[in-house]
């Protein structure tokens, strides 16, 4: 029963990253790019988590951790950017 | 593994899938871009949510001892979707000025707080000016 619905979550991460893709393909504005990015990061951290549970192991946390922290430091990073010009003042 | 373990654990799973398909057709659906910063920020973060506890549960299932490393993660990315969100937004508004005519009065009197300085500032601002006229 974890297959199926591992399955059906895998199908659901994938079709979201595939429309997250279509955004920040599209625009149109900068900001709507730099939000689909992180999108697509925190969407990438749900596939290595079920990827995790349908392989057994829990090897892959820490990936799934680090991928968390710099798509957040990334992207308060890009926003800084935008705003000052500039990352650290 | 026990049937109930199994089931909760395929729910868990299959709402967070739901939870992340609602928040990217949102990203991709909703007019504005402050519209659309709801879906991703809330629909998302619950999605990786329900997959994060899933985890938790099936190791917690097959190794008998309960790891703390999803709930770190979980953690993180509540704590980090709204300053994120605030950031993106915030950016938005500047590199947009036009979009201040659109804004609705705030009813005090502070301004927006990303284009006027507060009231008692003394930059000088237009805001200030109408405000003492009024006195």
């Amino acid at each position: 029963m974890i297959g199926y619905a591992l399955t059906f979550g895998f199908f659901a991460v994938c079709l979201a990253l595939m429309l997250n893709l279509w955004r920040l393909v599209k625009g149109p504005s900068l900001m709507d790019r730099v939000l689909a990015v992180d999108t697509m990061m925190i969407n990438a951290i749900a596939l290595i988590i079920l990827h995790g549970i349908q392989q057994q192991t829990t090897l892959y946390f820490e990936a799934a951790l680090l991928l968390a922290m710099f798509g957040f430091i990334s992207t308060v990073a890009y926003c800084r950017f935008i705003l000052r010009g500039d990352v650290i003042e | 593994m026990e049937f109930l373990l199994e089931l909760v654990i395929s729910l868990l799973i299959v709402i967070g899938g739901c939870f992340v398909i609602v928040g990217s057709v949102g990203l991709v659906k909703l007019p504005d871009l402050m519209s659309r910063l709801h879906a991703p920020t809330k629909a998302t973060t619950l999605g990786v949510g329900g997959a994060l506890v899933a985890s938790m549960l099936y190791f917690w299932g097959i190794e008998g001892k309960v790891s703390i490393h999803e709930v770190l993660i979980t953690g993180f990315l509540f704590l980090t979707a709204p300053v994120t969100a605030h950031f993106v937004a915030k950016a938005y508004l500047h590199r947009h000025p036009e979009k201040k005519t659109e804004l609705p009065p705030t009813g005090r009197p502070y301004g927006w707080s990303t284009y006027d300085a507060p009231p008692d500032s003394t930059a000088g601002q237009a805001g200030d000016v109408e405000a003492e006229k009024k006195d």
